[in-house]
């Protein structure tokens, strides 16, 4: 067992590693007792406190930290899979969560033994998440809720959710708010597949009737679900930030393939729009780069915020110019079957759902167009939106 | 790795350095009253920056007196001066004195030294005698002719004839470096005869330069070491352009927060706020694609310096422009000091090549070809 010492600089956190490795073969171990025994080591996130898979240590140490741990060929707790609840659910347990909530859910959320998913948006509250109408009403020592929530991925093989839901009507949209952690297997919980515009169903859409949530589970104050669900979205952000991705890392590098693959789709217009678009993704790549150095360097930026809008933008001008190129096979679409995937795949896919998928990007986690107010209002300082619904009861608003 | 993405402490201390006399030294005001001058450079500030904190020198080796600073610190420079549109030949002194670095290595060794070691101390400023818009990979260059031909590496003097147009930074040069028909000379500035030219930036003023049957020395055979310093001074420039966009970035934004129309400051409406919040993520970017050009070496060097040409080029042009047209009719105005930024930006991204030149280079250096002409 290693000590749990802080290290003060990358050198010590190598040391134990290499201890904690040295103690755990990865090869003999079993996955899960792999992971376990990571976060009981502190070496799971290392920005968490000890005892909660940390060791309090700055967030830029982590990738060194997942090379190491990869390179010795150590099992991994599938990140893609449980990206909600690690990038999402964990924060805010963290931040507001008691004690006895912390040590029930954040190992296993960790070690990826239960997935976790987020009860937020709904079909009448997408960008003005605030406005949401699931309602939470007391019942002796438990909630029952009632509404419908939306565009829920992997709620189908989800073991918990982070829920948004309206306890008191009678003041201001943001004020009635309360945040709660929804046991999936609940009675009431009723999961429907929503299929997009692709074919397939990334998403789901989840029926709340009658459920009943303990008290206990609960986060933060009642009426505080606002400044709580904050906490959530911001770091919903910082994590599609991500690492370093090589030079034509992304779908610009599948458009650059078929490109120099196939010399009878090139003509002179597309040519220097080709290069615009990987003179983009290059700008694109670098950004990201630099933001991970300046978070790696504590001096974190609001770069943050412009990576996801860029990204999307980016992602659809691509695939676009992909379908152009291609003419009549632009033409053919590869599957319109309703599939279930748990995660993205861009590259296995076709050009037609490349482009088709793309057009996600700019709506999911936040549009493109909300995310530019947030970059003029927060970053640049420019006033606010008009809101008329500022100082309504939420009762009242039009709907 | 990344971390040459970043801004190190020196680098932020010149930066503070150089800022600070741009502040007090060169107000938009004064660079804008400079305009109507016989004098377009303004040779005080330049000492004070060249000699006084040592620009020019920057990247001289310390063994001839310089600073022996890298690209980077000169990128920083160049953030600086083009916040402030400052009326001084850093970008042209530096591409003599790459030029002048990089044929050291080709055997002009005690003459380039010789110059490099003034240009440390400031006791002269050097430009390249070349059309600004010169890109680093261009394919023909020279209206100048050359007796005796063909030049031999024994002979050092020749003398140089012709005319070479839209110089940059060759004004207040006291010497000029020459490529000249295959070769590299050096000639004194005023040996040569210099036209102003009136020029679409009015904060870095062109000449004409015209030869006649001028005596010149010769440095070096071979234009290698021209592509090298291109290449340099492109790297550069991109970082220029980027302090010029922040700064049209943040007076737009500064005047859009106090304008009022219709009784609301005019920065509240979302037809400006969306078009400024992509103008931040663009020079967000433009910071990543020219720290980067500033510090690649070797093959990596000339593409990353594509990428921040054409980047760059397009960012600076497009704050500017939204610069003059978020300020609305003040920005139309010749006492406001959108149009210097307008004037700069357009003038250096067709300066060292424009964008689309840049973007068919990067295309041969990735191996993404142009279609094959249709028979």
């Amino acid at each position: 067992m290693p000590p749990l010492t802080a290290p003060t600089a990358p050198h010590d956190l190598e040391n134990q590693i290499r201890g904690f490795l040295a103690a755990h073969d990865p090869h003999t171990t079993a996955r899960l007792d792999f992971l376990r025994a990571r976060f009981d080591a502190g070496l799971a996130w290392l920005h968490y406190p000890p005892g909660l898979g940390g060791q309090s240590l700055p967030r830029g140490l982590q990738p060194a930290a997942e090379r190491a741990f990869a390179e010795a060929g150590a099992p991994d707790n599938d990140p893609r899979r449980i990206g909600i609840g690690l990038g999402m659910a964990a924060p805010t347990i963290l931040a507001y969560g008691t004690d006895e909530q912390k040590q029930r859910w954040l190992r296993p959320l960790w070690c990826g033994e239960e997935v976790w998913c987020q009860l937020f948006s709904e079909p009448g509250a997408g960008s003005d998440l605030a406005a949401l109408a699931t309602r939470a009403v007391r019942d002796s020592g438990d909630w029952v809720v009632n509404g419908q929530k939306v565009w829920t991925s992997m709620a189908h093989e989800a073991r918990w959710a982070i829920l948004v839901a309206r306890t008191d009507p009678d003041v201001p949209k943001h004020q009635g708010l309360t945040y709660f952690v929804l046991d999936m297997t609940t009675p009431g919980v009723e999961v429907r597949p929503l299929r997009q515009l692709t074919g397939e169903a990334e998403f789901n859409e989840v029926f709340l009737t009658d459920v009943r949530i303990p008290d206990a589970h609960r986060l933060g104050a009642v009426g505080d679900g606002w400044r709580v669900a904050q906490t959530t979205l911001m770091n919903e952000r910082v994590a599609i930030g991500g690492g370093a991705t090589p030079r034509e890392g992304g779908m610009i590098g599948m458009l650059a393939e078929t490109w120099r693959t196939r010399p009878e789709v090139r003509d002179p217009a597309s040519h220097d729009r080709l290069m615009q678009l990987w003179v983009a993704g290059e700008a694109a790549r670098l950004t990201g780069q630099r933001l991970s150095a300046q978070l790696a360097a504590g001096q974190p930026g609001p770069e943050g915020s412009a990576a996801k809008y860029a990204f999307a933008t980016l992602n659809q001008q691509v695939s676009g110019l992909e379908l152009d190129l291609l003419g009549e096979e632009g033409l053919r679409y590869d599957d319109w079957t309703m599939r279930r995937p748990d995660t993205v795949d861009f590259v296995g896919r076709s050009p037609g759902y490349r482009y088709l998928r793309s057009k996600g990007n700019s709506i999911e986690g936040g549009t493109s167009e909300i995310l530019l107010n947030i970059i003029a209002e927060r970053v640049l300082g420019l006033p606010g939106e008009i809101r008329a619904d500022k100082d309504v009861p939420w009762k009242d608003l039009p709907r | 790795m990344s971390d040459e993405l970043l801004y190190s402490e020196p680098e932020e201390d010149l930066r503070a350095a150089v800022a600070d006399l741009l502040a007090t030294r060169a107000p938009w005001s004064a660079v804008l009253a400079r305009t109507g001058t016989s004098e377009p450079y303004d040779a005080d500030l330049w000492k004070a920056l060249g000699a006084g904190i040592g620009a020019a020198g920057l990247v001289v080796p310390e063994s001839l007196g310089g600073a022996g600073a890298s690209l980077r610190e000169a990128a920083v420079v160049a953030e600086e001066l083009g916040k402030a549109v400052a009326p001084v030949p850093f970008l042209g002194n530096l591409t003599a004195t790459a030029l002048l670095l990089a044929l050291r290595e080709s055997g002009a060794g005690d003459a380039a030294d010789e110059h490099l070691r003034r240009i440390a101390t400031g006791e002269q400023t050097a430009a390249v005698a070349i059309p600004f818009s010169t890109p680093p990979d261009w394919t023909t260059i020279g209206s100048l002719s050359v007796t005796p031909w063909p030049p031999s590496a024994e002979v050092h003097e020749a003398r140089l004839t012709g005319r070479v147009t839209s110089v940059a930074d060759a004004l207040p040069a006291d010497v000029l470096v020459v490529p000249a028909d295959g070769s590299i000379y050096v000639v004194p500035a005023s040996e040569a005869r210099r036209e102003p030219v009136t020029s679409l930036d009015m904060t870095r003023v062109l000449c004409d330069i015209e030869f006649d049957d001028t005596p010149a020395e010769l440095l070096t055979i071979g234009y290698e070491p021209l592509r090298l310093a291109l290449l340099a001074a492109a790297a550069v420039l991109a970082s220029e352009q980027l302090g010029l966009a922040e700064r049209c970035l943040d007076l737009t934004v500064e005047y859009v927060k106090t304008r009022r129309q219709f009784g609301r400051a005019v920065g509240s409406y979302q037809g400006l706020k969306h078009r400024l919040a992509q103008l931040w993520v663009q020079i967000a970017q433009a910071r990543a694609v020219a720290r980067h050009a500033a510090s690649a070496t070797g093959d990596e060097q000339a593409i990353a310096v594509a990428v921040a040409q054409a980047h760059c080029s397009t960012v600076a042009v497009q704050a500017a422009e939204e610069c003059v047209q978020m300020h609305g009719g003040i920005g139309f105005t010749w006492e406001h000091p959108a149009h210097l930024y307008l004037k700069r930006a357009k003038s250096a991204s067709l300066a060292l090549g424009g964008p689309s030149r840049h973007r068919r280079r990067l295309a041969e250096l990735v191996n993404l070809p142009p279609s094959a002409p249709t028979r």
